[in-house]
């Protein structure tokens, strides 16, 4: 069955290099540099990365930073928790907005 | 949980082990090398023999590569063992790392640890904790250790219940942390003791060990607040695609994908690096082997002399190392070694 996502293609995000070399070497660079050790540990940024995977809904970022917090030895809870951050701040985004309709509607109404 | 052996699997049989790695029509572990610029791996002057005293353990891991358990009945004899100390008065390595199944359960034992230490050679026991709690004869055992100055190096897959019993079994971590404990209480990983106790962690699942250091500092920290313990260090080990572990990506289908992870990690340095060029191994018979693994997979080093009643250091210098799939296991990112990783 055809799908829009194919696991085997995150295997080669490495490749898209070919249609711009330059921008994908900056790119890939840069990426190696902010996974690196340093104010935050690269464990701590393994974590922040797989709860932004889940605000950015990006099937491949999910399947790699699963194995990646796990690898760094964070536990099933613990990366559960994670997703509630990234709900949370979802929710909340929406939730806050609440605020400018509250005001909206009591302008409007009686 | 019963053995493979016990329970009469075909993934017992070693060639059945490396059929099933050979079928995944990976490149060649020994191609790879070459291609990476390494003609072979070649041995280094030995500093390590690594003896296995049988495959008879009080545990069932699901991982274990040496498919060891209480059903396993296949233990080293006190001659082999005499063989093994003549070996090594006439050779200048000075470490035996002592393994199994569980090796205290060897009766030859505490004999083996007190001739070696008389020969003055660094003793490593490789002890899986709950053993020491297992029976009331074992309890002594962090005295022992203490009174011959034996480097304690024992796994705990994760500071959490959860994931360690998942790996070694229901029950295995609280034990753990009591054996900790009595360890600490003897002095073992307390700074400034000189008692060495040193953690291993293999993943408790089809993932790869990643980051020793982060890992270490995390275990520190979890194993101290909660249960006050203190160790040395940490080796992140590898899980090897053998034995039990290969019937765990078998069964819950992440084999290819494992292999795959392991071969695109593959790491030129790691390679270079690997313990079988300084260590030897000796399986329970006294049939020699360039690590624990092959000595698992049944296959003996390239030499004329394969045992260790015929022990000769030079003609073992001189060998090509064999290497087959699961080699890969050994090579990627950081490395694994039985010290943890290795680039």
């Amino acid at each position: 069955m055809e799908t829009y996502y194919d696991p085997k293609d995150l295997k080669n995000f490495g490749k898209i290099g070919e249609f711009g070399q330059e921008l994908a070497d900056k790119f890939f660079d840069y990426y190696g540099n902010v996974f690196k050790d340093s104010a935050l540990s690269a464990r701590e940024k393994s974590l922040i990365a797989l709860a932004v995977a889940h605000a950015v809904q990006c099937p491949y970022c999910i399947d790699a930073y699963t194995s990646d917090t796990l690898e760094k030895g964070y536990t099933e809870e613990q990366l559960m928790e994670a997703v509630h951050v990234t709900t949370a701040i979802r929710g909340g985004a929406s939730l806050v907005h609440s605020v400018q309709m509250m005001k909206q509607a009591k302008k409007l109404m009686m | 949980m019963k053995s493979l052996f016990a329970s009469h699997n075909p993934l017992a049989t070693p060639a059945v082990q490396l059929d099933v790695l050979h079928k995944l029509a990976l490149t060649p572990f020994s191609e790879r090398i070459k291609s990476a610029g390494l003609d072979e791996i070649k041995p280094l002057p030995i500093s390590i023999l690594q003896v296995n005293l049988g495959k008879m353990c009080n545990q069932t891991c699901k991982h274990c590569h040496v498919d060891a358990g209480p059903d396993r009945k296949e233990i080293m004899s006190r001659e082999t063992m005499e063989q093994c100390l003549s070996a090594l008065r006439g050779s200048t390595i000075q470490t035996v790392d002592l393994t199994g199944g569980a090796p205290e359960m060897n009766p030859h034992f505490r004999w083996f640890v007190e001739e070696l230490t008389a020969l003055n050679k660094h003793v490593i026991v490789r002890c899986n904790l709950t053993i020491i709690l297992a029976n009331k004869k074992y309890h002594d055992l962090p005295d022992f250790f203490k009174a011959h100055h034996v480097e304690v190096v024992s796994s705990l897959p994760h500071f959490t219940a959860l994931r360690t019993d998942r790996q070694r079994g229901e029950g295995v971590f609280l034990k753990s942390i009591e054996a900790l404990q009595k360890l600490n209480a003897v002095g073992y990983g307390i700074v400034g003791s000189g008692l060495l106790l040193n953690l291993v962690y293999n993943p408790t699942g089809a993932i790869l060990p990643s980051d020793q250091k982060g890992l270490e500092a995390e275990f520190k920290l979890r194993l101290k607040t909660e249960f006050n313990i203190d160790f040395n260090a940490l080796f992140s080990i590898t899980n090897m695609p053998i034995s039990r572990y290969l019937e765990f990506l078998m069964e819950s289908g992440n084999l290819e994908a494992y292999m795959e992870k392991l071969v695109e990690a593959f790491n030129p340095l790691s390679a270079q690096n690997v313990m079988c060029r300084n260590t030897i191994s000796v399986g329970w018979d006294g049939t020699l082997y360039d690590c624990d693994f092959n000595q698992m997979l049944e296959l003996p080093v390239n030499s004329t002399k394969t045992n260790i009643r015929d022990f000769d250091e030079q003609a073992l210098g001189l060998r090509s190392i064999c290497v087959d799939d699961h080699c890969y296991g050994c090579t990627a990112g950081a490395g694994s070694s039985c010290g943890g990783e290795i680039a």
